[in-house]
């Protein structure tokens, strides 16, 4: 299995203020990653460092450039920054996300349109390509920006707190559809919620300074106290208990 | 003979006054709306006040003062909120008290009586020379050409600028070029409407157009449209009153506005009727 990017002794600064340090970290084809850690331990900085939005102050990170570099990547921000009054459609949004391949847009090829609809089609849109933001609910909303993710078909789709902005019922086919997409494209999620990391990537990573990789989706309470993350393990049942393994 | 000449020559002057005025201000009328830049452009045009009075007292076409202090307080302001050193609200309404506060001291320090004064602040097609029509026209080809080539890349950008960081290193270019030819649009059409009133003209036609479109395309082809009725309207009317046509055009288009907005309005309450 390839990898699609490695990070070596990487470190992360803004001014003096180190968020990531010493990090080595790797991610192959057809991974999914759950990302945790405590709020400010760095878990979106790793996200931009990967983007390229950030440099690394020390260590470095290296692209398989075969298979993916900085502008090829696919990415969900965590709250919608744009303003959903704004005059544009569905499809103009999901349109948008071929900035990952073409830097100035200065025409839209009829393959990129029929991409825009495959994608629409794919992610249960139909109907509503030619409708405005402001006329969606949450979930429909998160998959217009999912849609823009991944039309540029990356081979590395990144996910900021994707359970931000979902509505309980489309939460399940959400998740669904990243393991579809998982077929095709490597996939690391960030989230507060351990319930959703346990249930549905296959190894997780946590970050706080720090980046401790764990091979399984299995979190138990010992092993972040080991880790140094410091997060509380809830899940929501009839009794609320602090331990994710699967229950037989 | 001499007379009908004249008054031709004056009804083609307003006429493409009032084509390329429409252009100009709906391509970036819908630009600035869309964005929620209106307090920036007011901002824009009222600093741009002091260079018409610096241009007034160095002898130069105010004009070009106009345009250099409209285009360097657009960037400033656009440089600054980029950097996020600045409240840029704040900023703004410290450059609009600024540049008309500069303007008027100018024009006051000015030897003799400034008769134009008024037609800036008010906006005439009297005044207006056929050098002012040119550079309206050429803008009007410029605005064109660079919404025409770049439609999706500024649609994206003004819709979700940090998204479009991501990914392209282009944004801040974009941005200062866009905010450059805006802050140009403005001051070229400070002859038409006046310094007070050329906001209005760019905000206005992309509202009426917004009450039944939201396809960033047909706002601007609805509000270039929009512009020239009420340009147009106002110029005829002005001239058969002898009202100043800035407010003439302006009146107009608030009258056009409140019209559109009756009609969808009775529009959507029939079809409401009907469904149930």
């Amino acid at each position: 299995m390839a990898s699609l990017f490695e990070m070596y002794s990487l470190s992360a600064s803004y001014g003096t203020n180190v968020v990531l340090q010493d990090v080595n970290f790797k991610v192959n084809e057809s991974d999914f990653i759950g990302v945790i850690g405590p709020n400010g331990g760095g878990k979106t900085t790793l996200l931009k460092v990967i983007l390229g939005l950030i440099k690394p102050s020390a260590g470095k990170i290296v692209f398989n450039s075969d298979l993916v570099d900085d502008n090829s990547i696919g990415y969900l921000p965590q709250i919608a920054t744009g303003d959903i009054n704004y005059p544009v459609d569905v499809t103009d949004v999901v349109l948008s996300g071929m900035m990952i391949r073409k830097k100035i847009i200065t025409r839209m090829s009829s393959a990129d349109r029929k991409k825009a609809r495959e994608v629409i089609d794919e992610l249960g849109l139909s109907g509503m390509e030619r409708s405005s933001l402001n006329e969606l609910s949450g979930g429909q909303l998160q998959r217009v920006f999912l849609g823009r993710a991944i039309i540029g078909n990356p081979k590395l789709l990144l996910l900021d707190e994707p359970g931000n902005f979902v509505d309980s019922t489309f939460e399940s086919d959400f998740y669904e559809k990243l393991k579809e997409l998982n077929k095709r494209m490597a996939i690391l999620m960030v989230s507060h919620d351990i319930g959703i990391i346990s249930a549905h990537v296959r190894s997780y990573a946590c970050v706080n300074r720090s980046l401790h990789y764990h091979p399984t989706s299995e979190i138990s309470n010992e092993q972040l106290l080991a880790y140094g993350c410091p997060i509380q393990l809830i899940t929501h049942g009839t009794v609320p208990h602090t331990v994710l393994k699967q229950h037989s | 003979m001499e007379g009908s000449i004249f008054q031709y020559e004056f009804i083609i002057k307003g006429l493409l006054g009032a084509v390329f005025a429409s252009i100009t201000a709906g391509l970036a009328g819908t630009y600035i709306v869309s964005r929620r830049m209106v307090f920036l452009s007011g901002g824009i045009t009222h600093a741009s006040f002091g260079g018409i009075g610096i241009g007034y007292f160095a002898g130069i076409n105010p004009v070009i003062g106009a345009a250099i202090f409209g285009i360097l307080s657009a960037l400033g302001v656009e440089y600054l909120s980029v950097r996020h050193k600045i409240r840029e609200d704040s900023a703004i309404g410290i450059l609009w008290a600024f540049g008309m506060a500069t303007g008027i001291i100018f024009i006051y320090l000015t030897p003799g009586y400034s008769p134009n004064l008024m037609s800036y602040l008010f906006g005439s097609i009297l005044t207006v020379t056929n050098a002012d029509i040119v550079a309206l026209g050429i803008m009007s080809l410029i605005l064109i050409i660079y919404f025409g080539v770049f439609y999706r890349t500024i649609l994206y950008i003004s819709f979700d600028e940090s998204f479009a960081r991501t990914y392209s290193s282009y944004v801040d270019i974009f941005k200062y070029i866009t905010t450059a030819l805006i802050a140009l649009t403005i001051v070229l059409n400070i002859r038409m409407a006046g310094v007070i009133l050329v906001l209005s003209l760019l905000t206005i036609p992309p509202n009426i157009a917004m009450l039944f479109t939201q396809v960033y395309s047909r706002i601007i082809l609805w509000s270039v449209l929009a512009g020239f009725t009420g340009t147009a309207t106002g110029y005829v009317i002005s001239y058969f009153a002898g009202i100043p046509v800035g407010a003439t055009i302006i009146f107009t288009l608030v009258m056009v506005w409140i019209l559109v907005k009756i009609i969808v309005l009775s529009l959507s309450r029939i079809k409401y009727r009907i469904k149930n």
